[in-house]
């Protein structure tokens, strides 16, 4: 059992670096769906005893991360002028040597916290922190509002296999209402990406800058 | 608990009927009424009503906020009416609805007693308030909502984060994982200690960026320099308090656990940069929407700066914040006239507000001159508790620097003030039809008649209840 958590854990950590090397949008969006996939069966092979709660969330996370969302940032897409990230803040290079040393220090911290009571697989939390911080670096040296989003759900893709270690402890109204939030969040940001493209004939958030200092 | 849901659901089911109404015209009335209905229920909680259990119910700073957020949200609701009648040529079908479901979600904020639950309903505020910031509908309003739905949602997912960790230090501790609040204090002293240093870090900088302390603040002027003056006094009054919420709830399991002095380091610390971040903003600003955001910044800055500063600043912090609430109220909504007579937000353009809109000018004036924490009014004596508590606690440096701030502030604010109020209004704002009106005056008029009562004496009912609010953070007795 740990060693298919194992091999997965390491599927979704190298599916990181796809990201982060990836200049075409859409890939990006079909990694992250591959990415929310591979999410949704983690609670599955986690907890040794699957019952009704833990199927659900799973079939809801897989259904929401890597169908619905994707769905509707791919019909955003074809909106869209764009098909590339062309002028990111940070080369594609840059970006794998960053992830690499985020998914470095993911392990050195993870390795310094107290894990012996609980027993999680030994790379989920590393994998979770990683992933936390690559969705971190694509929010913060990609310019084009779509990709920011594809990064605010890494972000929240890392959390959730945080939140794997502790589906029991959450009741299960919350774990709905947190996917809920999510599924909101990502439709209002399409509304608005869509609005932008409309005003700036662009979804560069480069032109985003009028208001400042 | 039924007044609990009472509270979440009468907005709710408003912003169904709002939602429902055709009419553009006959729509705004749905905010009074349920903004009143809300009212009354709210003051039957603070008066210790049906307190609730479990889930959902009030503890005494909940209990504070609720009641803040209902207040400010009954004196907008009158003042919506009368902006959205002026807006006539727009349709506020989404933006009724939304305010509704803001004041829906910050009630359920206030209620919230488990950390998920709490989490979910923040996140549904930040998503129901994003259309209100784009109700005027330009590309400045659109980089606005997008800065603050962006920022806004990284922040609450590092909120998330944060009480996940709390969860699991409950469990590296070897607790069961009861994730309500009594529960996580009940067995706080056993909790792993580097999992909950991280968890409160993450949910401070999560909740913090809701508040919009420096140096997370970046949407704040933003949002608040586009958004209608309404929208504007909800966020910073009602929003900003609610994410404070969070951070005492958090900051009281911190403490049960005996790592109060790691936390109050980390909030005096913090409280002391927003200050001296918005000091730096507000010199010069001409933008005087965008001036009210870094006051907003600096005054989020001094609530957790008394939080941190043991028993008494924690008294002056929820003060403050009920003060700071109704202070933004009125200048906000009197920023909002002024914006609409003059057709525009710098002092650039803007000057004679006295003389074209004596009401509005006036009260803006007196607005600055009480969020400044000038006697008589109310932010004075929180503020001065602040400080009193910073002296007492020997934190001389603290207290020197926030006087500094205080003053620097001061002098940056007031020359944007007085170059709105002063002067003569040119030619053109002379000629724009909007002047001052009963349903735009009287609602700020009222929140300052409020602000002046609380800065004469704190009536018996809020004293007491901040009272139990500080005892209720469970600050450890003072060593002999």
């Amino acid at each position: 059992m740990s060693s298919a958590t194992d091999a997965l854990l390491v599927l979704i950590l190298l599916l990181n670096f796809f990201v982060l090397g990836s200049s075409r949008i859409r890939s990006i969006i079909y990694t992250i769906a591959a990415q929310g996939l591979l999410l949704g069966v983690l609670p599955l092979l986690v907890h040794e005893s699957i019952g009704v709660r833990e199927g659900l969330v799973s079939v809801g996370a897989i259904a929401l991360k890597s169908v619905v969302i994707p769905r509707m940032l791919l019909r955003a897409m074809a909106d869209l002028p764009i098909r590339r990230e062309i002028e990111p803040l940070v080369g594609y290079r840059t970006s794998l040597l960053l992830g690499a040393a985020a998914t470095g220090a993911s392990m050195a911290l993870a390795a310094r916290l107290p894990l012996e009571i609980v027993h999680p697989p030994p790379l989920l939390v590393p994998a979770s922190f990683a992933t936390v911080l690559t969705g971190f670096i694509v929010l913060t040296t990609r310019t084009k509002a779509i990709t920011q989003v594809l990064g605010y759900l890494m972000l929240e893709n890392g959390i959730f296999i945080f939140g794997v270690l502790l589906l029991e402890a959450m009741p299960f109204l919350v774990e709905v209402g947190v996917l809920l939030d999510l599924f909101v969040a990502i439709f209002v940001m399409g509304i608005i990406i869509n609005h932008i493209s409309r005003e700036f004939a662009s979804v560069s958030t480069e032109r985003l800058a009028e208001l400042r200092e | 608990m039924i007044l609990a849901l009472t509270l979440a659901g009468v907005p709710l089911c408003g912003a169904a009927i709002a939602y429902a109404i055709p009419s553009n015209t006959a729509r705004p009335l749905v905010l009074p009424v349920c903004a009143l209905a809300h009212l009354a229920a709210a003051v039957a909680a603070f008066a210790g009503v049906d307190a609730g259990a479990g889930w959902l119910a009030l503890d005494p700073p909940g209990r504070l906020v609720l009641l803040l957020v209902s207040v400010l949200f009954a004196a907008c609701s009158f003042y919506a009416v009368g902006y959205l009648r002026l807006r006539g040529e727009r349709d506020n079908k989404v933006f009724c609805a939304c305010l509704l479901a803001f004041l829906g979600m910050t009630s359920l904020i206030a209620c919230a007693q488990h950390l998920g639950l709490f989490w979910v309903a923040v996140e549904a505020t930040t998503l129901s308030s994003a259309p209100l910031l784009y109700f005027n509908r330009t590309g400045h309003s659109l980089e606005a909502t997008w800065k603050y739905l962006l920022i806004g949602s990284v922040g609450i997912a590092l909120a998330l984060l944060g009480s996940l960790f709390l969860g699991y230090s409950a469990l590296a501790g070897g607790q069961d994982s009861s994730l309500l609040f009594d529960d996580l204090v009940r067995n706080a002293p056993s909790f792993s200690k580097p999992w909950l240093h991280g968890a409160f870090i993450l949910l401070f900088v999560g909740y913090g960026t809701k508040m919009g302390l420096a140096p997370m603040h970046t949407w704040k002027p933003d949002a608040y320099g586009e958004t209608p003056g309404v929208v504007g006094a909800l966020l910073a009054g009602g929003l900003t308090s609610c994410a404070f919420l969070g951070i005492v709830r958090t900051f009281r399991v911190v403490v049960a656990a005996g790592e109060a002095e790691f936390a109050s380091q980390i909030l005096v610390v913090m409280g002391v940069v927003s200050m001296a971040v918005a000091g730096v903003f507000m010199v010069q600003q001409r933008d005087f929407k965008r001036m009210l955001a870094y006051s907003s910044v600096e005054h989020m800055g001094l609530l957790i700066l008394g939080l941190g500063l043991g028993p008494v600043g924690a008294y002056g912090s929820l003060l403050h914040m009920v003060n700071n609430g109704l202070v933004k109220g009125v200048m906000f909504l009197t920023a909002g006239n002024i914006h609409r007579a003059y057709e525009s937000k710098s002092t650039d353009e803007v000057s004679g507000a006295l003389r074209r809109l004596p009401w509005s000018g006036g009260l803006f004036l007196a607005g600055f001159i009480a969020v400044t924490g000038s006697p008589p009014f109310a932010p004075f004596v929180s503020e001065f508790t602040i400080l009193n508590a910073a002296i007492g606690e020997g934190r001389y440096i603290i207290g020197g620097l926030m006087l500094v701030l205080l003053l620097v502030i001061f002098m940056g604010m007031g020359a944007t003030v007085l170059a709105v109020v002063q002067g003569q209004p040119s030619a053109r704002a002379k000629r724009t039809p909007f002047h001052d009106r009963a349903i735009t005056i009287l609602p700020p008029l009222v929140l300052m008649t409020g602000v002046v009562i609380l800065g004469l004496f704190v009536p018996a009912p809020l004293r007491r209840t901040i009272e139990e609010a500080v005892r209720f953070l469970g600050f450890p007795e003072p060593q002999p």
